[in-house]
């Protein structure tokens, strides 16, 4: 093993810190899928007809898919049989007050660093936190409700607010898109939904905390987010699972609609349980994720930081409808150890006039294996369409890999794509450097790597990038050393 | 006792191989505070190898001798440590980390340095007055220091910006590699003017070159002859001009026969 390798091997091997279990009493239902457990989930959340139709619709249609195994993934078969597709704290938080939620509840969310009680809370971001498969208290609901905002967990929404929900529910990602997309819609348990209404800047950061903690159960959150006319909302989302040897699966959907003028920037911060060193354990993630700019001069910006989960599956991507609207993807993906990740983007451009831009920067570590796969499509009667997409790929050591697989199809002769690429690796010289000036190595393998995904990281808001950074040189920690 | 302001750097019958290769055979060389040492020799006669073991690049490896710096085996200590303590290598070609500004790279150096000695972080406030004042000892713009370490650098662009960084870390003992290599004359006399500044009865330096012009800028107290991995001659600096002069043939004739 050269010095380099042996460098490399030191910093990947900091412990998950989010691996603890809250001891909670859990409503867990049976193992197993069938039409029946749709059925009980959809009664345990005393939902409307047409919201059991739509779960049922989806899973006789999920009966007839097959697990997609396209991408440059090794996947042990999953037995969607022996997971339990709901589990909720018991006592059932009533959510207008903050004590009556269970204090074990409260005490794992301030152990994340989600502090619930909304006056010790950050400044300006207002969190919906979701425990396994409930939405557990929604903070700041009433200043936003000022303003006409509606931001509460789905099952609320559905009871609440049901025509806005039955108007959107789909539209970006329908119940038969895909076979996570429709297993997510038959079991989904909960997840946010926010509104904001026409001309209204939403004057703070909305965040979804999503935690899973009961064991050999799966987690299928929903997230609707309507940005009416003239209006803005910039969305959180976090993630982080306990430490445990077997896998555990996590298929959400996320859905966002952007009308005239609207712009929704959606930042995730996903960190779920990766395994440990030696690929036992995590959470396969398989994730849908998509958003339409509907109205003209809409806007929809993803940015993602993906470092935890054994196994990512997600394409978050913009459907360009709407006359000069534009879509942004802007994505890191670190994979250390046993980590897999094919991650990209799909940006559709369908209006006139409409741009879009990729940048994805991979960082492959250990014996991880890191894909980049993206579709640029270009529409018949799309006009003057623009894309840029830059993909880059940083390895540290010679036992990861790094995948590019961009594709695109153009029906339109005015359109412009560029795409740029380019892979690299720390060598040893950068290190050796960073040492004679007194930086040890783990420090400068994180500065190099934080250095390497700036451009990403700058596009997060504030708190969130100190956080992603911080995270960056955690996950890498013991890699390189 | 010893006087421990006294001992800055002594290297005892040092042995280096690289690739299992012998490179240093036997070196012995004594620096006290205040002094400059000059180590010249033709190439490949072992120069940037010496910088780069007292330095503890990992790809050499020492197979005999001692090194003792302030005191304490520096052979023992991590490449970080070494810095830390002190020891500054201003390097023959500088690496560039895209990606990474100079402030914050300096900030990270500089605090690194402080926490080592029992310091507290400076404040930002603090380290940027610093680095403006040190600036003004290199004459680098700002332009230069707002980028990327190194990256799009010019030759001359690079080895200013080792001595900016020098500046601001202050070391014991600063090993300048090749300093010289690749400067035009201006950027030379700044260069060397700026060692010059930072020079004081506390600090030592070793100047590592092929040439004798550098030296006309920074006057050595010794300089001594690498060949073939041993010190063959040592004197003034009078022994640089005799070098210029008859070039390295004239001792390699001396030390064969």
């Amino acid at each position: 093993m050269t010095e380099q390798d042996k460098i490399l091997e030191k910093v990947t091997n900091e412990e998950y810190k989010y691996g603890f279990v809250t001891e909670i009493e859990q409503d867990i239902i049976e193992k197993g899928l069938s039409e029946d457990v749709v059925r009980i989930i959809s009664a345990k959340k005393e939902e409307p007809e047409w919201m059991l139709d739509f779960r049922l619709k989806a899973f006789r249609k999920w009966q007839e898919m097959k697990q997609p195994n396209w991408a440059y993934l090794k996947i042990p078969p999953i037995d969607y049989q022996s997971i339990s597709y709901y589990a909720a704290p018991k006592k059932k938080p009533q959510l207008d007050s903050l004590d009556e939620v269970d204090p074990e509840l409260i005490d794992t969310f301030n152990k994340l660093g989600i502090p619930l009680e909304e006056q010790k809370h950050l400044a300006g971001v207002a969190v919906d936190a979701v425990m396994d498969s409930v939405s557990v208290k929604t903070t700041f609901k009433e200043t936003l409700a000022e303003k006409g905002i509606i931001f509460c967990s789905f099952s609320e929404a559905v009871k609440e607010f049901p025509d806005l929900v039955k108007k959107h529910l789909g539209k970006a990602v329908p119940y038969a898109d895909n076979y996570f997309a429709a297993l997510n819609s038959s079991v989904f348990s909960d997840g946010s939904f926010c509104y904001i209404p026409k001309g209204v800047r939403c004057p703070m950061e909305l965040s979804t905390y999503f935690r899973i903690n009961a064991a050999n159960t799966g987690q299928f959150e929903r997230t609707l987010i309507v940005a009416d006319d003239d209006s803005y909302v910039s969305y959180l989302e976090g993630c982080t699972a306990p430490q445990r040897d077997e896998n555990q699966l996590h298929a959400a959907v996320v859905e966002i609609i952007a009308m005239e003028r609207a712009e929704v920037k959606y930042s995730t911060v996903q960190n779920w349980y990766p395994g440990d060193k030696n690929g036992k354990g995590g959470i396969y993630n398989f994730v849908t994720k998509r958003g339409i700019c509907r109205g003209d001069h809409s806007k929809i910006s993803w940015t993602q930081v993906e470092t935890g989960s054994a196994v990512t599956w997600k394409y978050p991507s913009c459907v360009l409808l709407g006359d000069h609207s534009k879509g942004e993807f802007y994505s890191v993906a670190l994979t250390n150890n046993h980590q897999q990740a094919d991650t990209g983007s799909k940006m559709i451009h369908i209006g006139k006039n409409t741009r879009s831009i990729i940048v994805s920067k991979g960082i492959s570590a250990g014996v991880s294996s890191n894909a980049y796969r993206g579709l640029v499509k270009v529409a018949k009667n799309a006009d003057n369409a623009r894309n840029f997409s830059q993909c880059d790929s940083l390895l540290l050591g010679d036992r990861c890999g790094a995948h590019t697989f961009p594709y695109i199809e153009c029906a339109n002769k005015s359109a412009i794509l560029e795409h740029e690429a380019t892979t690299s690796k720390i060598s040893e010289d950068q290190i050796f450097y960073c040492n004679q000036r007194g930086i040890d190595t783990e420090d400068a393998v994180g500065m190099i790597v934080n250095g390497y995904a700036k451009e990403v990281l700058n596009k997060l808001p504030m708190e969130f990038a100190v956080e992603a950074q911080k995270l960056l040189a955690i996950s890498l920690e013991g890699s390189v050393g | 006792m010893t006087n421990d302001l006294e001992d800055m750097l002594t290297i005892k019958n040092l042995h280096a191989t690289v690739d299992g290769k012998e490179i240093l055979k036997g070196i012995n060389l004594e620096v006290k505070p205040g002094e400059i040492h000059a180590i010249m020799g033709p190439n490949g006669s072992g120069k940037s190898t010496l910088a780069n073991v007292l330095a503890g690049h990992e790809n050499f490896e020492v197979t005999e001798g001692e090194v003792t710096f302030l005191n304490e085996n520096l052979l023992e200590q991590a490449a970080e440590d070494r810095a830390r303590n002190g020891l500054f290598l201003s390097f023959q070609y500088p690496i560039e980390i895209p990606g990474v500004s100079m402030v914050n790279f300096m900030k990270t150096a500089v605090n690194e340095q402080r926490k080592h000695r029992g310091l507290e972080p400076l404040k930002a406030s603090q380290f940027l007055k610093m680095m403006e004042e040190k600036k003004k000892v290199v004459e680098i713009s700002s332009q230069l220091t707002n980028r990327s370490v190194n990256e799009g650098f010019s030759g001359g662009e690079k080895k200013r910006n080792e001595i900016f960084q020098m500046a601001m870390l202050e070391p014991k003992l600063a090993i300048l590699d090749e300093t010289d290599s690749g400067l035009d004359i201006d950027a030379l006399r700044v260069v060397a003017n700026g060692v010059n500044t930072l020079k004081s009865p506390e600090n030592a330096t070793i100047v590592v070159t092929h040439y004798q012009r550098l030296l006309e800028y920074i006057v050595p107290d010794y300089v001594h002859v690498l060949y073939n991995g041993r010190i063959v001659k040592s004197a003034g600096k009078e022994l640089a001009y005799e070098l210029e002069e008859k070039g390295y043939d004239w001792l390699k004739n001396e030390v064969e026969h």
